[in-house]
């Protein structure tokens, strides 16, 4: 009988971890649309990654004798009003905009997870104070909000990432706080406090371990939102300046030409329609595989 | 007092401020644990046990909570100690088991990374050590091979074998005190029978107190020496065990013991129902005036309506009742 259990605990580790891979991948694979998703980020980070080798010239040259050209062998998507491959600068523009989700995401949680964690651990006036800012601070609709601290900050890639970081701040309080409000009644945090644990530890290693799944899902969801304020930011010409390409620009600069020259502005849209779409869709797709309410 | 107190608790009160009112959970209860003893505490759900463990270790935000009196361990006031004070004590001198093994240990970490936790916290050794240290607690609490199993999750663990990975954590430091809340309430009885072995042993081994609080009045008196029970926040009785059962003094006491079933109580004394105390317990916003208990005793008097009823000590026992003045 002892030898028995000994010799199944001594099998099974590996293959569970295996299994579990499996079983999340074959998950996955049934989600269609999450597959869909993520290969389109995939996508994505490929072409911003070979943006040189794919498009070797410099997308910000621009050569006048050539502008507004329809989509030709030269130039596959036709070029823009100073005559700069749209093409090129959609492809350099995808490492702007992952730049942008990337950047806005971390400011969100650099700043959201903590202030989330003590508000919701500590409660009382602490958790008063920080959830009276956030309530301030959403009762601002987000890109209103981003579009004020542009204002004040300035324009640019560094205050476009800030301001639209510091937009998204209140959200990640919100989820973490709500979490940690959920996990920090759990015996095991009690028991924690039991034996003595510091308060530090007992948030670092048994509450944000237990908050990770929430936030993952909300960091995904979080950077398709980034790409689309980055994007209006962007069209209202106070985002990422010209010359660097940038989606949102690219649409508003193509703006004025949207009846004479239409693929000047249709080609960054569906740019960024896509990679909004991606990141929305793996975001539901990693919801479902990672709350265990969703286990099929 | 023939032998000398380990932890005793004067006039403990613990109120919760809450917006409906403050709730008295704990209502200046007296009791003390001796060394090596076990001490059993009864009661109904809700009637303040586990609050009690709770305070003595101040695991209770406050607020709202407010505890007032003294709870003196090794004749030190835990109520006046600093956090960083008490928290030297928690774990390492006096450590808790709770009652939900299936929650009470993180799903996020592995059994042997929570039992050396504990250890590297109290005892200032290296991570090497307190593993070895964790993988040894689970030899002595009988989890079978322990170097396999600190590396796995809990939730490859069954109820029992969780409690035995939490015994192994809260005895890990050798602590003086075990504060046991329901240690057996969420396991199946052969499992419960395996726990009361196990923490008779490790008792005897460490040499440590305990405090089990339960509503298993069997798990009391295989395992308990004293045992006082508690009703809505105050320690109506509180004798040695055999006196308790064999005559209970608190109609309280009588009732809990009545509503037992009791295998074989048919043949001796002919068909009988089983007990039951009638009434349910008053909300802590509405206690009764006087004795709590009047509302729901067969044997109230007039007196038990109009003033609260003294504490009538009588040969090493103590109750909480105008039947025995």
């Amino acid at each position: 009988m002892h030898e028995m259990t000994q010799t199944q605990v001594i099998r099974n580790p590996h293959r569970q971890a295996d299994s579990q891979l499996r079983r999340r991948w074959a998950k996955l694979r049934r989600n269609k649309a999450a597959l869909f998703g993520s290969v389109l980020i995939l996508i994505y980070l490929i072409i911003a990654l070979l943006a040189p080798i794919l498009f070797p010239g410099n997308p910000s040259a621009p050569n006048l004798m050539k502008s507004l050209e329809r989509p030709s062998m030269e130039h596959p998507l036709g070029t823009d009003e100073l005559g700069r491959s749209i093409l090129g600068r959609i492809i350099y523009g995808s490492r702007v905009s992952l730049l942008i989700a990337i950047g806005v995401v971390m400011v969100g949680l650099l700043v959201g997870l903590p202030l989330g964690l003590i508000s919701g651990y500590y409660g009382g006036k602490v958790d008063f104070g920080i959830q009276r800012v956030t309530d301030t601070l959403l009762a601002f609709p987000g890109f209103l909000l981003a579009l004020a601290l542009v204002a004040v900050l300035g324009v640019g890639l560094k205050n476009t990432i800030i301001s639209v970081g510091i937009s998204m701040v209140p959200i990640y309080i919100r989820l973490v706080r709500g979490c940690t409000l959920s996990v920090r009644e759990q015996t095991y945090v009690e028991a924690a406090r039991a034996m003595g644990t510091r308060d530090m530890t007992i948030l670092i290693r048994h509450i944000l371990p237990n908050v990770m799944a929430p936030i993952t899902i909300q960091t995904s969801l979080g950077m398709g939102t980034a790409i689309l304020f980055a994007a209006g930011l962007g069209f209202l010409g106070i985002g990422v300046q010209p010359p660097t390409p940038e989606w949102g620009a690219m649409l508003g600069s193509g703006r004025a030409y949207l009846f004479n020259a239409p693929h000047v502005a249709t080609f960054p849209g569906i740019a960024i329609f896509f990679a909004v779409l991606g990141f929305n869709l793996s975001g539901d797709g990693l919801r479902d595989i990672l709350d265990p309410r969703f286990k099929l | 007092m023939r032998q000398d107190s380990l932890l005793s608790i004067h006039h403990l009160r613990t109120r919760f401020h809450t917006y409906e009112g403050v709730l008295t959970a704990v209502d200046g209860i007296d009791l003390e644990v001796y060394r090596g003893e076990t001490l059993g505490v009864v009661g109904e759900s809700g009637c303040g046990k586990s609050v009690t463990a709770l305070s003595i270790l101040r695991l209770l935000a406050s607020p709202p909570a407010e505890i007032r009196g003294k709870v003196l361990f090794d004749g030190e006031n835990l109520l006046q100690m600093s956090l960083d004070e008490i928290r030297q004590i928690r774990g390492n001198s006096i450590s808790m088991i709770f009652q939900e093994p299936m929650t009470s240990l993180n799903p996020v970490l592995t059994v042997g990374e929570q039992i050396s936790e504990a250890i590297k916290l109290h005892q200032g050794v290296t991570r090497e050590e307190a593993w070895s240290k964790a993988v040894e607690m689970l030899r002595i609490v009988q989890v079978p091979s322990p170097d396999i199993r600190a590396r796995e999750y809990p939730h490859k663990m069954s109820g029992g074998m969780r409690q035995r990975a939490m015994i192994a954590m809260a005895l890990s430091c050798h602590p003086r005190l075990l504060l046991a809340d329901e240690p057996t309430t969420a396991l199946d009885v052969t499992i419960q029978a395996q726990i009361v072995e196990l923490m008779e042993r490790l008792k005897e081994e460490i040499r440590t107190s305990i405090v089990l609080i339960t509503h298993n009045l069997g798990l009391i008196a295989e395992m308990a020496k004293r045992v006082a029970v508690m009703y809505m926040g105050k320690v109506v009785e509180e004798a040695p065990v055999e006196d308790l059962f064999l005559e209970p003094l608190h109609p309280y006491t009588h009732g809990l013991l009545g509503s037992i079933p009791w295998i074989g109580r048919k043949m001796k004394s002919g068909r009988k129902q089983l007990q039951e105390i009638p009434g349910m317990v008053p909300s802590l916003l509405e206690i009764p005036d006087a004795c709590r208990f009047h509302p729901r005793c067969s044997r109230a008097m007039e007196i038990c309506r109009k003033e609260e009823p003294p504490l009538v000590q009588k040969n090493g026992r103590r109750v909480l009742c105008w039947l025995w003045k």
